[in-house]
């Protein structure tokens, strides 16, 4: 393949297709153009809508301060492609180079990149997420159609699921002034992702803005009127929530189902790929023409053990499509990892949620600065002796800081002093996190073993 | 010879060019000498630093080494009667009063203040350029004195509340203060410790009298908002009113001033940039953004220590010391941009230092900008031909808050 003259025939004028238009794909399709590809270039997305950023749907969009329809992404060049927008991948020809359409078309690459992401991972009954009333969220139309619901003023909102997004959505909800009643099967709001230590003060936060938590408790049916609209819900310890909107907020899936049967190594848990983003096939062999991106990507790590790590996390996607995209238009020694330090954000009840490094790895926690109670901190995450993951409750700006001692490995606990230490912060404790083989609802960071072989993980609410 | 480099940084003879003394500095990322502080140069390390919670901004912290020459530790506010300012504290206490202070500012509680002030800048700056043409006198223009210090000083005025007639006396201790901040080796510490301490005095006690005043009859300006907010921090004790309002007085003077002017120097001596401004006001963005790389009114933040031992860039440095830090050094740094030494308002890639970083970045960032980006394109737009008089214009003795002392320059007219 190199030093043929292939490398420059596919950057003049072979053809790319990129599969998913969203923040990952538009990020990927202008780094290529950025580097000089000028061939063909193709966007399919399922959507009918051009790129937009989804963060403030659960956000800025709940409290009706910007419309869905306003959150287009920013182009950072143009990128002359074919747009094939309103149509989903169907399959994948991996002997044949093609992608197939829904609408039955076909559509040939040289390069493929995947980057089809995650969608919100549905209620399991059928009938009763089909009630009037019942809402997920990851779509635009999802937040345009939640939003109204909101804005009719429901007499009581039940989030299903305590993670990032059903906190935000409960925080939304509030701010409204309206009734909410959070139903989650962990010990705590946020469990999965930060731990129980931090848990707990996610709680706190529910319960001073008015939520009604109800925690360790699953929902175990949806109950209808006669039109066919949603009116109550029955929880696992036997009680009864009346509520006219249900948003159900149990995490994703990742949109890997189009691949069943090409070969690829794509799965529940996403593609596997190097940390180059080359796609594994279903030996474990990689490909070298097909690169995967964003959420439904899943690459080793080295600065984790070499993790496969999957991500669904803002900047991810972004930095991830790059160096695919490099990746893509490069051979041999040139191509790079993709070693991004994982970093997510959140905005609930007034308070912003940063986070650095891999939390779920950790399995003790210490605040460093500030104070939980005071619901303003730093907090890291100790793993074997050395620091894996920060957390900042209003206090980011300290988090660079964090991000470089992860980096470089440093010790747990850290043995230096800071800036703002109170007495609670001198010593670790255990981070608390749920043990990992009771799945709860949706984990922001998922781990997954060595091999691209899937362990499932698959969540089965109880049934009546 | 001992702090060699201090000297050189101090000295006014570098004064209208320090930048190939920083230069020199970044070969050696952290340099020490003699028992003076850690001077660091570099992008990078500066950057990591400003985030690094190992390192303080309260004075208390330093190791007290009893013959130091530069009276470190004992600045403007050490042995005064007005309690450190957020400036010189570290969290939590420097959290509480930036957030209290942040409160009537800027967003989530106040996110129209400074956008709602546009209109009234606008009549600052359109009023002072008439003065400009009126005076008659166009072969000869100070736009330090005509323009550049008035203007911000009028602006923080009405910003805090104070009334117009006793901008004068502010003048004089707020360039009293400002010049206690710049570390001179070879002035009495004591005295000059004395003359900040009255002025931060009488400074204190006519604030204290403005306070008292709006407690009774508060208005929509900052001073009144300070000394009757109840927030969910509580409210401001007298003395915190008095040592923030202080601090925004200064910082609010001293800084704007200097990016105004350094930004008119920088424009007369790149014409071509100065031509697109006039032709488009809304470059004024992007052009303060670079000059805050290229020019920054802030050169260096003399007053960080350690908390504990600390290795940056190879050097360990021991708990205690005193932490120089050359923003304007590292913001021409050239690993971290490409011809740094060249003025181009189209960089894309521009984040520089000069209004800080982390927890103790520019509290007034906001409220510069828009200051600066009015002024300067209200005086492009304006100024018919304008020509530099004298290029290097005479500086300041200030090595840490840097800028012309004049800027002298001529034109053919003044525009409508």
């Amino acid at each position: 393949m190199s030093g043929d003259g292939s490398l420059e025939h596919l950057k003049r004028e072979g053809r790319i297709v990129v599969v998913g238009a969203s923040l990952a794909g538009l990020r990927a399709a202008e780094t290529m153009r950025e580097k000089g590809f000028t061939g063909s270039l193709t966007m399919i997305g399922d959507e009918p809508y051009e790129p937009y950023d989804r963060p403030p749907l659960s956000k800025q969009v709940l409290l009706g301060k910007a419309t869905a329809d306003r959150t287009a992404l920013p182009r950072r060049r143009d990128i002359d492609a074919k747009w094939r927008l309103g149509v989903p991948a169907s399959g994948l020809d991996m002997a044949a180079r093609r992608v197939r359409l829904a609408d039955g078309d076909e559509v040939e690459y040289d390069r493929l990149l995947i980057a089809t992401g995650v969608r919100a991972r549905p209620w399991p009954n059928e009938a009763e997420g089909a009630l009037d009333g019942v809402f997920v969220l990851r779509t635009r139309d999802d937040g345009a159609r939640l939003e109204r619901a909101l804005a009719a003023g429901p007499r009581r909102v039940l989030v299903i699921g305590a993670g990032f997004t059903g906190s935000e959505i409960a925080s939304a909800c509030r701010e409204r002034d309206l009734p909410v009643t959070v139903a989650e099967r962990g010990a705590a709001p946020l469990v999965g992702a930060l731990g129980g230590v931090i848990g707990e003060v996610a709680a706190q936060m529910h319960q001073e803005h008015g939520v009604d938590l109800r925690t360790g408790v699953m929902v175990t049916g949806l109950e209808g009127d006669p039109s066919g609209r949603v009116r109550a819900a029955h929880l696992s310890d036997g009680a009864t929530v009346e509520a006219d909107v249900v948003v159900v907020s149990l995490g994703a899936q990742r949109n890997t189902e189009w691949l069943a049967g090409s070969g690829l190594g794509a799965g529940p848990r996403g593609i596997a790929c190097d940390a180059g983003c080359r796609a594994f096939n279903i030996w474990g062999i990689v490909t070298d023409d097909i690169y995967v991106a964003g959420d439904v990507a899943r690459s080793p790590h080295a600065l984790f053990g070499y993790q496969f790590l999957s991500l669904e996390h803002w900047g991810n996607a972004v930095a991830q499509a790059e160096t695919a995209a490099h990746n893509m238009l490069s051979e041999g020694m040139d191509r790079r990892p993709h070693v991004w330090i994982p970093a997510f954000w959140s905005s609930q009840f007034g308070v912003n949620i940063k986070s650095v490094g891999v939390p779920p790895m950790g399995t003790e926690i210490q605040v460093t600065q500030g104070s939980l109670a005071e619901r303003r901190f730093a907090a890291v995450y100790g793993y074997q002796g050395r620091m894996i993951a920060a957390v900042t409750f209003d206090n980011c700006r300290w988090l660079p800081f964090y991000e470089h001692q992860i980096e470089t490995t440093a010790p747990f606990p850290p043995p230096f002093s800071t800036v703002d230490r109170r007495p609670e912060g001198h010593k670790p404790m255990p981070a608390d996190f749920p043990d990992p083989s009771v799945p709860t609802h949706g984990p922001t960071i998922t781990l997954s073993g060595y091999s691209p072989a899937d362990r499932t993980m698959t969540f089965t609410p109880a049934r009546h | 010879m001992t702090q060699a480099i201090l000297r050189e940084i101090i000295d006014y003879a570098n004064r209208a060019n320090p930048y190939p003394l920083y230069e020199e500095l970044r070969k050696t990322p952290v340099s020490h000498d003699g028992d003076g502080p850690y001077v660091v140069s570099t992008y990078y390390e500066i950057q990591s630093l400003l985030h690094d919670p190992r390192i303080s901004s309260d004075a208390k912290n330093l190791k007290a080494t009893g013959d130091d020459p530069l009276g470190q530790g004992q600045g403007e506010e050490e042995g005064a009667t007005l309690p450190p300012s957020f400036l010189k504290l570290d969290p939590p206490d420097h959290d509480r009063l930036r957030r209290m202070t942040n409160r009537p500012f800027g967003p989530p509680h106040a996110p129209h203040r400074v956008h709602d002030m546009r209109e009234e800048l606008g009549g600052l700056v359109s009023g002072l350029i008439d003065g400009i043409a009126t005076t008659g006198n166009l072969d000869r223009v100070d736009l330090v004195d005509q323009f550049a210090y008035p203007f911000p000083v009028s602006v923080i005025c009405r910003l805090l509340g104070v009334p117009h007639e006793d901008e004068p006396r502010f003048h004089v201790w707020a360039e009293t203060l400002a010049a206690s901040l710049d570390p001179d080796p070879d002035a009495d510490p004591a005295q000059q410790g004395k003359g900040a301490m009255d002025a931060r005095m009488e400074l204190g006690m006519y604030l204290a009298g403005l306070i008292e005043e709006r407690r009774k009859n508060p208005g929509d300006d900052m001073l009144s908002q300070l000394a009757t907010a109840d927030g969910p921090d509580g409210s401001m004790t007298t003395m915190e009113v008095l040592s923030t309002s202080a601090l925004l007085l200064i910082a609010g003077h001293e800084t704007t001033v200097n990016l105004i002017t350094n930004g008119m120097l920088t424009l007369l001596r790149h014409p071509d940039v100065l031509q697109r401004l006039r032709e488009d006001p809304a470059l004024s963005v992007p052009i303060v953004e670079e000059l805050l790389r290229y020019e920054p009114p802030v050169q260096l933040l003399p007053q960080r220590s350690t908390l504990t031992e600390i290795e940056v860039a190879g050097v360990t440095i021991p708990k205690g010391a005193s932490l120089w830090l050359i923003l304007a050094s590292g913001n021409r740094d050239p690993k971290r941009f490409e011809n740094p030494d060249r003025f181009d308002p189209d960089r894309k890639d521009i984040q520089h230092l000069g209004l800080g970083s982390g927890i103790h970045s520019c509290f007034g960032a906001p409220l510069a900008r828009l200051e600066a980006q009015l002024a300067l394109s209200e005086l492009a737009r304006r100024l018919e031909n304008p020509r530099l008089l004298e290029d290097p214009p005479p500086y300041r003795q200030n090595a840490v808050l840097r800028g012309p002392r004049h800027l002298t320059i001529s034109c053919d007219g003044v525009r409508p």
